[in-house]
């Protein structure tokens, strides 16, 4: 996997939000610090967290199309460049794919065989259309129901197919598969370890690290709004092969390794600790947990815990 | 200095508008004797430093006439729009919460109200009322509250839903304190915005009856009457008549819907975010 | 429908009948009343309907009603239905113009703010639309009669056609010429609203999910108008510009009475102030059923152009 090529590399991300506090104090509320992350070609990324830690706002950000009252920092470099707001406007839909969360994605006054298109009449798109379509066993009616008349299966299924539609070089699929049930969700995850077998880098957003073992070969943990941890999925084998405290908590909380879960709940952006974010968590807890953890290298992966090495 | 965040500027503004309508209600109160004097010796002259929107046949201060008529009328439609934010409040919460039936049979009377033009109906109850300040008032209160009894029926029903609720509930707590201590402050908010926003209409269709010669008498000067007398002058190019004492009244229907507005950014918790 | 249309004229007859206004008084006046023999009085009183028991009056004008008698009007000397007929037919194409252009200037508008939120031509039109939003019908009416008829005199004052001008004299671009003025108030007024309630609409389908998953891939901002903007917004609208008929009804009554035109509204406003209640329960009614009907009609084209609604439930 070194020898591929960095498709993605995120360093030092953040999203972050203005709001009113109490009275007339505006505080800047920061959902997302500290995240890195690097894809390579034909490589298959899980970033995994659990709902609700802003997660989306990382699939969004990566496209430029964060709510308008977002500031982002830190630096995404895409194909060896900067990715500026520019860059994300002419990648976007053509080499940079986005992979929604839900069918409130689709149009839902617009039948999905045009809606895959964007609209345009093209003989050549159409049938490229109806190979995919082919592919994913959708029928050649669907083409002109509209979205509520598809299970929500069907309708993933055409969200993917849009991915597959612009022949990307980089997927984000953001939570492709809650609501499905086993057998189909490893279905959709199947179509995207065949769009990275094929070459493209992907990055899927989940909070199904079962699954995220499954089929990725990288999984990233997030945490209160950022990574805790870059493994190898061959690293979830066991659990001393892993760095961090909180992936071992996750490791540990999986059915077949006793579902053991820890106490407490994530940290409120508004409520962050001082230092590191799972230190109120964390069994290995110390004073010297209370500064800056830099996101250091540890045997082949990297873990923002100043105690890895020990623990 | 920082620049002044959106949320002061609101709060200026609202305050502001507030200031405002109070001052041309109570002036309009003081010098309500003076807007009845007439004297020949200035009819008919247009406006100037002295008689700032010029004055009428009988020799009438337009200026003070106009702010009497707006004080009038913002007198009124503050108590139509009372009285019709109460009605909708009774029927709101008794749609939400006494069954099917009263939801049905509300709903359907606000159809009903929504059926027939706003004018006309207000034609039709003030006529039913006599006319006159009476009918009026009853008027607007009985034509206003459909909206905002909407609102206020779909807070509730989704406050009845809220998780929140539903814990309290299961906790014990009494239904009185769920009311009171977690239902009234969401719903208070509501029906305040609602309430203020509802002004503006008011004392514009008290205004438009008035024209119409349904509301209160000529004697009394309104500010639809006013209006309504200048318009037979229009025709002599007395067109200060009919201008100024309309722009007033355009300035303070647009300062309460400011006022309403910027009330309704304040309470709302979703502009927290900037 | 039917049932909201009962209930209309059963609102509005107790409405009139528990009016203290005595017809006779209004119309005749307290000294011509003193003068009258205690026999023209009761002729009178008859004739005005004073004395019967309300629902009694109710009973047999809702029989006539419903074989198409709306009972003779007061005031015109003439059946409720032909009067009705004649201004309505002067209304209905006075408010026709203006429900056309306001809807389609405002749905029009209001798709430009609600793409351009924020930026200076949304607050340009969004100010305006408040402006207007809060400027009486009426006054609006005065200040362009005032503009255009007594100052620039353009335009004729009032009546849809020229004082003194036999009816087969009367050309179509008179016509035209006297309905300009009444038929721009109440397009003016009735643009506002409409554009506001796009705005709102197109800024919700703006923010959308689905707009935002078209903005990521890449389409262009038009594209998105063009595939998405304009046909989810195209539903509200339809219900938005069905339900300004009542709002037009009601423009309408304040701008006849203004320009003189010899409108329905015009016609309600001196029924009301005549206590002539034949005709002003007959307009009530007529026009509550241009509202349900617009209503009706509003549902019914949801229903053709919804797919959701047209094509039912799933298929899978």
């Amino acid at each position: 996997m070194e020898n591929k090529k960095t498709i993605l590399d995120i360093h030092n991300f953040s999203v972050s939000f203005e709001q009113y506090g109490s009275g007339f104090k505006k505080t800047t509320l920061p959902v997302i610090h500290n995240l890195d992350i690097t894809v390579h070609q034909g490589e298959m990324v899980a970033i995994v967290g659990s709902s609700g830690s802003g997660k989306s706002l990382l699939a969004h950000g990566i496209l430029g199309i964060q709510p308008y009252n977002a500031t982002l920092g830190g630096e995404i470099i895409y194909n060896g460049e900067v990715l500026t707001e520019e860059r994300k406007k002419a990648l976007r839909g053509s080499e940079i794919v986005l992979v929604p969360q839900g069918t409130s994605y689709l149009d839902p006054l617009m039948k999905v065989g045009p809606q895959v298109l964007k609209g345009k009449n093209d003989k050549k798109l159409k049938e490229r259309l109806d190979k995919i379509f082919k592919g994913y066993n959708l029928r050649d009616n669907v083409y002109n129901l509209y979205p509520f008349e598809l299970s929500g299966g069907m309708n993933r299924r055409i969200m993917v197919s849009t991915a597959m539609m612009a022949q990307p070089k980089l997927v984000v699929a953001d939570e492709p598969t809650p609501g499905l049930h086993m057998e189909m969700a490893k279905k959709v995850m199947s179509h995207f370890r065949e769009l990275a077998d094929n070459g493209a880098g992907v990055l899927v957003i989940t909070h199904d690290l079962e699954q995220a073992i499954e089929v990725a070969d990288r999984i990233v943990v997030f945490y209160a709004g950022t990574t805790l941890e870059d493994a190898d999925v061959k690293d979830f084998e066991k659990e001393e092969t892993l760095r961090h405290p909180y992936t071992k908590a996750l490791w540990r909380a999986m059915p077949k390794n006793g579902f053991k879960f820890i106490d407490g709940i994530q940290p409120y952006v508004k409520a962050m600790p001082e230092g590191c974010v799972f230190g109120p968590r964390c069994p290995h807890f110390t004073e010297e947990c209370k500064c800056a953890i830099p996101y250091k290298n540890v045997k082949d992966g990297r873990v923002r815990c100043i105690k890895a090495e020990e623990n | 200095m920082r620049k002044i965040n959106g949320r002061i500027m609101t709060v200026m503004l609202f305050s502001a508008a507030i200031l405002f309508l109070a001052a041309i209600t109570i002036s309009g109160s003081i010098f309500s004797d003076e807007a009845m004097i007439t004297d020949f010796s200035r009819k008919n002259l247009a406006p100037s430093l002295q008689y700032l929107f010029g004055t009428d046949w009988l020799g009438r201060d337009m200026f003070i006439r106009t702010l009497t008529g707006l004080s009038m009328s913002i007198k009124i439609g503050l108590l139509a729009a009372f009285a019709s934010s109460i009605i909708a409040l009774a029927l709101g919460i008794i749609s939400a919460t006494m069954g099917k039936t009263a939801d049905a049979i509300v709903t359907w009377i606000i159809d009903l109200v929504m059926g027939i033009p706003h004018i006309l109906l207000l034609i039709l109850i003030s006529y039913a009322f006599g006319k006159g300040f009476k009918g009026v008032v009853i008027g607007v209160a009985l034509t206003h509250w459909t909206s905002l009894a909407r609102v206020i029926r779909s807070e509730v029903l989704q406050l009845k839903e809220a998780t929140y609720i539903k814990a309290a509930q299961k906790l014990g707590v009494s239904k009185f304190e769920i009311a009171w201590k977690h239902m009234f402050p969401h719903l208070f908010s509501q029906f305040l915005v609602g309430l203020i926003l509802m002004f503006p209409h008011a004392i514009l269709h008290e205004a438009s009856i008035t024209f119409l010669g349904f509301g209160l008498s000529p004697e009394q000067p309104a500010i639809g009457i006013i209006l309504s007398e200048s318009m037979k002058y229009l025709a002599m190019g007395r067109w200060w008549l009919a201008v100024f004492p309309g722009l007033l009244l355009v300035g303070t229907v647009i300062l309460f819907d400011v006022a309403g507005e910027s009330l309704r950014k304040l309470l709302d918790p979703s502009s927290a975010h900037k | 429908m039917i049932l909201l249309i009962i209930a209309v004229s059963v609102a509005s007859f107790v409405l009139i009948s528990v009016s203290p206004i005595d017809p006779l008084q209004a119309n005749i006046g307290q000294a011509a009343l003193g003068s009258m023999s205690a026999e023209q009085i009761e002729k009178l009183q008859a004739y005005w309907g004073v004395g019967t028991p309300a629902y009694q009056r109710f009973f047999s004008w809702a029989a006539d009603f419903f074989r198409g008698d709306m009972g003779i009007s007061l005031l015109y000397r003439q059946p409720v239905a032909d009067v009705i007929k004649v201004k309505l037919a002067n209304s209905l194409y006075l408010m026709t113009i203006a429900w056309l252009i306001s809807g389609i200037i405002g749905f029009i508008m209001g798709i430009i703010a609600g793409i351009n939120k924020g930026r200076f031509i949304d607050k340009a039109i969004k100010g305006y639309s408040l402006l207007i939003a809060s400027t009486p019908a009426f006054w609006l009416a005065l200040v362009l009669l005032m503009v255009f008829a007594v100052w620039l005199q353009i335009l004729p004052i009032g009546l849809s056609v020229p004082i003194g001008v036999e009816a087969s004299g009367v050309t179509f671009a008179d016509k035209i010429q006297h309905a300009i003025l009444p038929a721009v108030t109440l397009s003016i007024t009735g643009i506002s609203n409409i554009t506001l309630h796009t705005r709102e609409k197109m800024i919700e389908i703006m923010e959308s999910d689905y707009v935002l998953f078209s903005r990521a891939r890449g389409e262009s901002t038009y594209n998105i108008i063009k595939n998405h903007g304009i046909r989810n917004v195209m539903l509200p609208a339809i219900t938005l510009q069905f339900g300004s008929i009542s709002e037009i009804f009601g423009g309408s009554v304040l701008v006849e009475q203004i320009f003189s035109y010899p409108g329905l509204g015009q016609a309600a406003v001196t029924a009301g102030l005549g206590s002539d209640v034949p005709l002003l329960l007959g307009i009530t009614v007529i026009s509550a059923v241009f509202v349900f009907g617009g209503n009706l009609i509003a549902n019914i084209l949801y229903g053709i152009i919804d797919p959701r609604i047209r094509r039912g439930g799933k298929l899978s």
